[in-house]
């Protein structure tokens, strides 16, 4: 198992540790409904860095993105970063990532931890000339500092006007006197920044945004919230709602799907899934009793069994069992009624359009 | 870790607190701590009867799901409306306001297969 450069600190905040793609990390805190709350109400500090990053650079570096991913790297100026996937020739996924442009010919390319080994290899293996592809994983530190005050917490610390900085925008600047890319995005539907650096400042940065956030009662989340908090967004995890056996376009994430973009890897097989229509649907659910539908759990529309929830949770902000999970079109849309079976019992769930927290 | 004395343990980390013909139960600190935050907790109807080690209801985690195993045969005399309405005491006094069901217990001899204070705690250090 390996560990991100902030582990000893998580062991000093006394975190409950699991393993998490390859990597021993923080499951909660305190408590996940503590940390939920924490994130929903003032500000929280996750620990991601067990995430890959890629640096791509050179002359073909644009030619390259366009080729392997979905969303259209062209719309991306520097400064800006885009929400994106690899699919395989056969149009399903090999991950969701962020691909962001640091400047001309040079691009920053963040994957799933359990994917890093897979998604490079991918990549080198339809690598074009004059491109540079870098692993820089473990050199790159990654906090997440999300919730109404972190701008607030944040701004104490650097000279980039961070209000200014609009969502899926970043910039390149000081921050607690190191250099770092300060992104605004996040995994979790609130106000929020991501934040790259080179890992021997983990500790640096970590006491810096602490001490700055004492007054704010900052806490450090868990992978425990970070699930809850993106499954209330209806946001996507690779490995449960998403992997090499579902396409963009069943998944909701149609939109970034550019298939006129021109040539890309999946585009002829997703340009077919598109002009049939998908024959089923990722959808949200909400259950109708108290009740937790969890991944794994078999979804009904009678007797008939239609579907396998990919992810679910109680939503500690709503107080109900939520839930994603494949369907078939024609039992997709929002307001139809199915059955979640919940340990042999059969439990009323509502399709619903997500966000499941609407904001 | 608090793993009071004079309670009885299962491996799958509930307790018994005998009193008289009755015993109350519950599930351990350690559980608590396990399992995480419970949202709810599913119990039985008064009346209904367990043998030893069946499932008599189950507990709801954010995170995850576990079931109840009754340290002990017998008949359910009450039930706690409390870990119900407020399922958060669970965590907060497990061994406490936190018990799940009272049940009249059949065969006291059954309390001798169940474990020590010393002996659950040794079967959670590993």
């Amino acid at each position: 198992m390996k560990h991100t450069p902030f582990f000893s600190l998580h062991q000093k905040h006394k975190a409950k540790i699991v393993p998490f793609g390859g990597f021993e990390m923080p499951i909660h805190y305190t408590s996940i409904l503590e940390e939920h709350k924490k994130v929903r109400t003032n500000v929280g500090v996750f620990d991601v860095s067990h995430m890959g990053e890629f640096f791509v650079t050179g002359k073909n570096a644009q030619s390259f993105l366009q080729k392997i991913t979905i969303n259209d790297v062209t719309k991306l100026v520097p400064g800006k970063a885009q929400y994106s996937a690899m699919c395989l020739e056969n149009g399903n996924i090999i991950d969701d990532l962020l691909v962001y442009m640091l400047a001309e010919n040079s691009y920053m390319v963040v994957v799933n931890a359990s994917n890093i080994e897979k998604d490079f290899q991918w990549m080198q293996k339809h690598l074009l000339e004059q491109v540079e592809l870098i692993n820089k994983s473990d050199e790159t530190s990654l906090l997440a500092v999300q919730g109404p005050d972190s701008e607030k917490v944040l701004q104490q610390l650097t000279k980039s006007d961070l209000k200014n900085i609009p969502y899926y925008n970043f910039v390149q600047g000081k921050f607690a006197d190191v250099e770092m890319i300060i992104s605004r995005t996040g995994y979790t539907g609130e106000l929020g920044f991501e934040l790259y650096f080179d890992a021997q400042h983990s500790e640096k940065i970590w006491n810096a945004i602490f001490e700055k956030g004492k007054a704010y009662n900052i806490a450090p989340i868990g992978l425990g919230a970070r699930d809850t908090l993106r499954l209330e967004m209806g946001y996507c995890l690779y490995g449960n709602d998403i992997d090499e056996t579902s396409n963009p376009l069943e998944a909701n994430l149609g939109w970034i799907t550019k298939i006129s973009k021109g040539d890309f890897i999946g585009k002829s097989a997703l340009e077919k899934v598109k002009a049939n229509g998908v024959q089923r649907k990722l959808v949200g659910l909400v259950l109708q009793e108290k009740s937790v539908p969890r991944h794994g759990y078999e979804i009904f529309k009678g007797e008939k069994s239609i579907g396998t929830v990919t992810s679910g949770t109680f939503s500690p902000s709503l107080e109900q069992g939520i839930a994603m999970g494949y369907i078939p079109t024609e039992y997709s849309s929002a307001g139809t009624t199915v059955q979640v079976d919940i340990r042999g019992k059969k439990i009323n769930a509502v399709v619903t359009q997500v966000p499941f927290l609407k904001k | 870790m608090n793993i009071p004395e004079n309670l009885k343990y299962t491996k799958d980390h509930e307790w018994i607190r005998v009193e008289g013909n009755a015993g109350y139960i519950g599930i351990t600190e350690y559980a608590q701590g396990e399992l995480g935050d419970v949202i709810f907790v599913e119990l039985p109807a008064i009346g209904k009867k367990f043998q030893h080690g069946e499932i008599f209801g189950t507990i709801e985690a954010v995170k995850t799901v576990s079931d109840l195993y009754s340290p002990i045969g017998g008949e359910i005399m009450e039930v706690n409306k409390a870990v119900q309405e407020t399922p958060e005491i669970v965590n907060k006094d497990p061994y406490g306001k936190g018990w799940m069901v009272k049940i009249k217990i059949d065969n006291p001899k059954e309390l001798e297969t169940l474990l020590s204070a010393d002996g659950y705690k040794k079967i959670i250090a590993q």
